[in-house]
């Protein structure tokens, strides 16, 4: 037995030495070779996606922290579970619908990752397919996760399941598909201008937070949120400090999130960080502002939104602006923020996070804001040139409504695609297996009823 | 004057406080309890094995209350606190033998 073991070893030990040797055009195609830079490239990216990974744990902690205690069970469950179902849905279909081909609709190769270099890079520059694979799979986990707040506290764990798998298999990567994938709002072209969105304010976090209208529209208010005349009733969450260590936990993860957008380990990655790390400052200290001035009191819950509205702002821009504007886009981000979340309370659309209003309203604002203030070349405005000669093509900075008009029609698109399609699955989720818990069901808590488990159980004390 | 005690169903809370204000009751205190009467507790999974839960969240409520004001309240709260599924809980009455304001020093019914 075990001789015969050894001599199969030392048969693959062979035959792996051969190959470690041979020159790699030998076996009739050219295999390229990986530079330093390449490694450092697809390392910092993977490492980027680890940090976007990461930000599942923020949005967790800040939507139980705003949500009631009965029911921190089930918004943890939803958030793993649109992590899990999410990804592998991504790896399935979605990632193929996303990037598989040049059609203009939707993509039609790659399904469970087949066809493309499982090792390697063709060329400079590249990513290699799993690093590619890891870092858009990550992204669409955070698509699908925004949802799981303004829905919190009455949706039925089976419904969120079908939504989850929905958004990760089709509707974000369509968008996907239209935008980095070159498809339709890629192919939009006015004078010079092409569409510009980094890191995703309009694909990722406005799709995102357009989901989580829908969402909140079919399901109706939880119950006890209006009174008998109509006026919002507060719900307060019941752990502030979950709240806002999910604020920074989703900070940190952002500096994977935009930087990481780069797609290249280069001096552009600490620039974006900083213009994210400014965007985020500002947003929060706009939203104190706003809220101290309107309520006498800084509201912290508010202030946590105000740093991820900073955040989700200047996800589209982070490339193209200054530090400066980086400031301005932010706080002006905090400020839509806090009259978004008014806004939607008096129509009477319960989002018991404010993932409408900090990701969908405020994402729009991230896209539209690069047709104002877009200064530097990135990656979609000018293409890669150098920074002597570039002509900026934001508004404010002489470069006409060309690029403004882009992106407003980007808006339009996304918006019109995951507002329909979300509907329609909402709708039609909502005419046959539900949509909501049972009022019982919701008044008791979801923790116990759909998850079985308590959060906070009391300590049992078996004496044998 | 006389304590009325009521253990009650937590979400029937602001049921009951908006009932014993529109009679006129000043101040109430609460505490958050577990319990059971005839409601029994039920069984929970936590990671695979059975565990039976007997304790029932709860919520405690404490007035003392003029004499002439105890059938009134009791009423109310009766009223308020029921949703005729087993568990709506219970009230008692019992004495007090001696009530103070701290901040006057007013003592007896004038301190309720």
């Amino acid at each position: 037995m075990r001789k015969r073991a050894l001599r199969i070893i030392s048969g693959l030990g062979g035959v792996l030495a051969i190959l470690a040797i041979t020159p790699s055009t030998v076996f009739g195609q050219e295999i390229y070779e990986p530079t330093t830079q390449d490694i450092l490239n697809n390392v910092w990216v993977f490492l980027a996606g680890v940090l976007v990974f990461f930000m599942q744990a923020g949005f967790a902690l800040v939507e139980a922290g705003l949500t009631r205690a009965k029911n921190v069970v089930n918004i943890f469950a939803k958030n793993v579970a649109d992590a899990v179902v999410g990804v592998l849905a991504f790896f399935a279909v979605g990632f193929a619908f996303a990037y598989g081909g040049d059609g203009t609709w939707i993509g039609d190769s790659m399904f469970f990752l087949s066809g493309g270099d499982a090792f390697g890079i063709a060329e400079a520059g590249a990513l290699t397919l799993s690093t590619d694979f890891f870092f858009q799979a990550v992204f669409a986990a955070t698509a699908v996760t925004i949802a799981s707040g303004a829905m919190a506290e009455r949706t039925k764990f089976t419904s969120y399941l079908v939504f989850s798998f929905v958004m990760c298999a089709l509707i974000y990567p369509v968008v996907v598909h239209w935008t980095w994938g070159g498809g339709l709002i890629a192919k939009i072209e006015i004078g010079d201008a092409v569409f510009s969105d980094f890191a995703g304010s309009g694909v990722v976090h406005m799709t995102g937070g357009m989901a989580a209208l829908m969402g909140a529209f079919f399901l109706g208010p939880r119950i006890g949120k209006y009174d008998a005349d109509g006026n919002a009733r507060a719900i307060p969450g019941h752990n502030i400090p979950f709240a806002i260590l999910g604020v920074f936990i989703l900070w940190v993860g952002w500096f994977g999130f935009n930087p990481g957008s780069e797609l290249l380990a280069d001096f552009e990655v600490p620039r974006l960080a900083v213009n994210t790390m400014l965007a985020a400052a500002a947003g929060a200290l706009a939203t104190t502002i706003v809220i101290w001035s309107k309520t006498g009191k800084p509201d912290l819950a508010f202030i946590g939104n105000g740093a991820l509205a900073g955040l989700v702002a200047i996800t589209a821009p982070v490339g193209t602006v200054n530090y400066g504007m980086a400031c301005v886009i932010g706080a002006v981000g905090g400020i839509i923020v806090v009259f978004s979340v008014l806004f939607f309370d008096r129509i009477k659309i319960d989002d018991p996070v404010g993932a409408i209003s900090v990701h969908g309203v405020v994402g729009a604002w991230g896209v539209i804001s690069v047709g104002l203030f877009a200064q530097y070349p990135d990656a979609f405005v000018e293409g890669k040139v150098g920074l002597e000669n570039y002509t900026a093509s934001g508004l404010f900075y002489g470069g006409g409504p060309d690029q403004l008009i882009v992106q407003l029609l980007m808006v339009l698109i996304i918006g019109v695609w995951v507002t329909i399609t979300t509907g329609a699955l909402f709708a039609a989720m909502k005419a046959t297996i539900g949509l909501r818990v049972s009022r019982e069901e919701e008044i008791e808590g979801l923790d116990y009823l759909e998850h079985g488990i308590e959060g906070y159980a009391h300590d049992v004390a078996h004496q044998s | 004057m006389k304590l009325v005690t009521a253990v009650i169903k937590p979400f029937k809370l602001d049921d009951v406080k908006d009932a014993l204000k529109a009679i006129g009751v000043a101040g109430i205190t609460v505490t958050e309890v577990r319990g059971f009467g005839r409601q029994g507790g039920h069984t929970e999974t936590y990671r695979g094995a059975e565990y039976k839960i007997d304790f029932v969240p709860k919520v405690s409520l404490e007035v003392v209350v003029d004499d002439a004001a105890v059938d009134g309240v009791v009423d109310a709260i009766k009223a308020s606190a029921a949703t005729g599924k087993i568990g709506d809980g219970k009230i008692w009455v019992s004495d007090v033998d001696r009530m103070v304001r701290i901040r006057t020093g007013e003592e007896g019914p004038d301190a309720i």
